[in-house]
């Protein structure tokens, strides 16, 4: 059950999307979430909409996958809705008791609704079809000038990666502990909050223990192969720019660039 | 002998309906006897662990069912946590689960889930940490305290404490030093005779095995490939050997010996029936 969490889940694949540089796509991810900060109509939204379909359709990931990602968050897709729907003042549609649909309503919650879906969804196709390491790899190289300023991006990005690559290991390690106080009759599925967060201690105890030493044992681990910060550190795989990543950069700047030019004249 | 678990054409599939779809165990049957003590041995992934958290309603088989005391165990799901405290599961290294402030809470977590009282608790407390050999000067001390060998000892404890009918132990003695799995063994052994209780031990060490139980059920690729006592088990070492498995190094002795003409049983076990046949042998000959 806990295995059905998906969190940055990434879909191995070979697509022209999976093939992008990561720091490509982390940058036409900004991109495109400001893009979609600065639609305002119909055309503009559809447009950025394009670009989304045509993401999905290129990197191959189910369409369904990416449905499925939007489950957690269907409560606050409700939630923005309605509060949209009956909260905007303007001209009235329809109204019942003390509640009223106005037009402006409608299509605010309309939009709304879709900014976060496509946000979401575009996020996700991040995810999906890059792997956690050249994720960060990405990250990493993209902060690089903040180092000037001392921000210590090697080691933020070291400690992304031992983050992700943890997840399983510790949700594996739930669901042993878990299994254990059950077998000791522990009860995790009755009784009320109080009494179900109160079931959980066994579990966390326990899990936090074996989270620590397992740290403990990876600094040791990482300590015996001279790790020491990324000082003069090279890497395996470096980060180099293709031709593809230049020309979809450009096709989807000049897209957007479209987009937000429409938006200024107020289309 | 009665059987006191029933194992009827049990299948477990991992992730049905998906593309990574796996079958751990698949159509298993055997029994379990009152008072026996039973190992399993398979090899790594043969479906050992897959069996035993069925054993206890943990998992609920995709396919036959699980007969406690003649009882199916999913005919009411509801009081599956009673299943839970008749069949006692130790985990793999148990000492991960240990949390409470002292080994005293953390061995009574189970008579507690129970809704015993509190001198019923006391009693078994007691009594379990005697069986697991562990000093009662321990009681008050924090788990996390302890060294590796005593903290697998209160977390065994932990599972005697409840006193199921039948105890199952996966792999107890799992990365311990000699003398420590001997003296572990040992408070087992000590403990299914002087309880009589059923008890069912997994492992992959053959030698561990053959000096414990008194019967064997093979695990190999999901399935039983056999069943029977020791000397039943080991006489086949072929076919262990091909499923992964090995005999004890005693059997290997004797097998080599039987293999340079040396005419002796080749399926001896224990070091004592080894040593007893090569002294016969010795007699005999002058």
């Amino acid at each position: 059950m806990l295995k059905d969490i998906t969190l940055g889940q990434y879909f191995p694949g070979n697509s022209l999307a999976h093939r992008l540089d990561p720091r490509t796509k982390i940058l036409l991810t900004v991109v495109y979430i400001v893009a979609l900060f600065c639609a305002k109509s119909f055309f503009s939204y559809g447009v950025v909409a394009l670009l989304l379909l045509t993401g999905i359709k290129i990197s191959g990931v189910a369409p369904r996958a990416l449905v499925r990602g939007l489950k957690p968050i269907l409560f606050i897709i409700c939630f923005t809705a309605i509060l949209n729907l009956f909260y905007t003042p303007g001209e009235t549609l329809a109204s019942f008791w003390i509640f009223r649909i106005t037009k402006e309503g409608v299509l605010t919650a309309f939009f709304m609704v879709l900014r976060i879906t496509m946000l979401i969804m575009g996020t996700f196709l991040l995810t999906y079809t890059t792997s956690p390491i050249a994720l960060t790899d990405g990250l990493e190289a993209l902060l690089n000038p903040l180092k000037k300023i001392r921000v210590p991006v090697h080691e933020l990005a070291m400690i992304m990666s031992i983050a992700l690559r943890m997840i399983p290991t510790l949700i594996e390690e739930t669901d042993k502990i878990m299994s254990a106080q059950r077998a000791r009759g522990a009860d995790f599925e009755s009784g009320n909050l109080f009494q179900r967060a109160k079931a959980l201690v066994p579990v966390l105890v326990p899990l936090f223990v074996s989270a620590f030493r397992r740290a403990d044992e990876l600094a040791v681990a990482m300590e015996c192969r001279c790790y020491h910060g990324g000082e003069g550190r090279t890497k395996l795989h470096v980060l180099r720019y293709q031709t593809i990543d230049c020309l979809v950069f450009s096709a989807y700047i000049a897209v957007l660039a479209g987009v937000l030019a429409l938006a200024h004249f107020g289309l | 002998m009665e059987a006191i678990i029933r194992v009827e054409n049990l299948t477990h599939t991992y992730g049905e309906n998906t593309p990574f779809c796996r079958s751990a165990v698949q159509n298993v049957n055997m029994e379990i006897m009152k008072g026996e003590f039973l190992g399993i041995i398979g090899h790594t992934g043969s479906g050992k662990s897959t069996l035993i958290q069925h054993l206890n309603g943990l998992l609920k088989p995709t396919g036959g069912r699980i007969l406690l005391g003649g009882r199916d165990i999913w005919a009411e799901p509801k009081k599956i946590r009673e299943v839970r405290f008749r069949v006692g599961l130790v985990f793999q290294y148990p000492e991960y689960q240990l949390f409470e402030e002292t080994v005293y809470k953390d061995v009574a977590f189970g008579p507690r889930n129970m809704g015993l009282d509190g001198k019923e608790i006391d009693r078994r407390v007691r009594s379990a940490m005697a069986f697991a050999g562990l000093g009662g000067d321990l009681l008050e001390k924090s788990p996390f305290d302890l060294s590796g060998g005593q903290k697998r000892r209160v977390a065994i404890a932990g599972v005697i404490a409840m006193e199921p009918d039948v105890l199952i132990l996966d792999e107890p003695s799992a990365g311990l030093d000699p003398a420590g799995r001997r003296s572990l063994l040992e408070n087992i052994r000590r403990y299914h005779r002087e309880k009589g209780t059923t008890v069912v031990m997994v492992s992959h060490s053959m030698d561990e095995v053959a000096e414990n139980v008194d019967r064997i059920v093979v695990l190999a690729n999901a399935g039983v490939v056999m069943s029977g006592t020791p000397h039943e088990v080991f006489s086949r070492a072929r076919e262990l050997i091909d499923v992964g498995l090995n005999v004890p190094q005693v059997t290997q002795v004797a097998m080599a010996l039987a293999r340079q003409g040396v005419d002796i049983d080749p399926a001896v076990y224990t070091v004592a029936d080894l040593r007893a046949a090569l002294l016969a042998l010795k007699g005999g000959k002058r």
